[in-house]
């Protein structure tokens, strides 16, 4: 089981207080996009095993959305932040890298 | 229209077990969203209740009135039933030109009381909560926002061995139900 934080209000709590929202950082592409990027949009999600970053609501709590990265292999949580982003904080990255050498994922490393 | 009275959900059920569980209310109940921090938004909610902005995760008291802090942007002001109209009114005229939202939720949330001496209170809510609520963890003022069962709920202590929950009024007998049967007794070793 996960034991996430959420970052607005300060609670840590686990898995069943929240629910999953599928991959972070996706970049829309609608009206007026190929039909290449609309449908790598819609449709092609990453499967990795190991450092993955997802979106996360506090369902049962605050309501509110944020992004988190974890290891879909050890269940490890990295870290949260907010998803009024377009990237991962780099602190968080640092400890990626640190604790995940070498890993990658999408255009983050 | 017709003279209509405000009922709560259960008409005041009470259960008694190793922690007394009662329906409150009726109780005026504002939700009041805004940026917390602005100096006129904390003005406002001052005249309407005497409380202060609660800090993250707590709630403030000030003679039967509460303010709960709910998200970082929303605060849930609780209030003597028939005074919602007017703190609607004195909101709208001390927020003029201030970005919030105020609306009146009394009729749309149930109210429960769970008390009782020493431990047992904090027993029955660690039965059905995700949450540390062990003596040092928890403790009065503090509010959490969390999943009573399979339900939304939020609940205050109050004072040592006296919570408040807060549910949505269309669960209020689920929410009544399960914490009667989590008063009862078991063989089961006590978590606190």
């Amino acid at each position: 089981m996960l034991i996430l934080t959420c970052p607005h209000c300060g609670v840590t709590a686990e898995e069943t207080e929240f629910h999953a929202g599928g991959e972070a950082h996706l970049k829309r592409y609608g009206p007026g996009s190929s039909d290449a990027d609309f449908e790598d949009y819609m449709f092609n999600r990453v499967n990795p095993k190991g450092v993955h970053f997802e979106r996360w609501r506090h369902v049962y709590g605050c309501g509110k959305w944020f992004h988190a990265a974890r290891c879909t292999a050890t269940l490890e949580v990295f870290g949260t932040y907010p998803a009024q982003t377009h990237q991962p904080p780099e602190a968080l990255l640092d400890i990626i890298r640190q604790k995940r050498p070498g890993w990658s994922w999408r255009d983050f490393s | 229209m017709s003279d209509a009275k405000s009922v709560t959900p259960l008409q005041g059920a009470k259960f008694d077990g190793i922690a007394t569980v009662q329906e409150i209310g009726p109780r005026g109940m504002i939700t009041l969203r805004g940026t917390l921090s602005d100096a006129t938004f904390a003005a406002a909610v001052e005249a309407v209740t005497g409380c202060t902005v609660p800090a993250q995760r707590k709630a403030s008291f000030s003679g039967g009135n509460a303010v709960l802090w709910m998200t970082p942007d929303e605060l849930m002001l609780m209030l003597p039933a028939g005074s919602v109209a007017g703190a609607l009114e004195t909101l709208a005229e001390k927020l003029a030109g201030v970005h919030h939202l105020a609306a009146d939720v009394s009729d749309a949330r149930a109210l429960f009381r769970l008390s009782a001496p020493g431990v047992a209170a904090r027993e029955v809510l660690a039965r059905l909560a995700p949450v540390d609520i062990a003596p040092g963890q928890f403790g009065p003022g503090d509010l959490r926002r969390t999943r009573v069962g399979q339900v939304a709920a939020a609940f205050i202590m109050v004072e040592e061995g006296v919570f408040e929950l807060v549910c949505f009024r269309s669960v209020a007998r689920y929410v009544f139900d399960l914490l009667a049967d989590a008063c009862g007794e078991t063989t089961a070793q006590p978590v606190f």
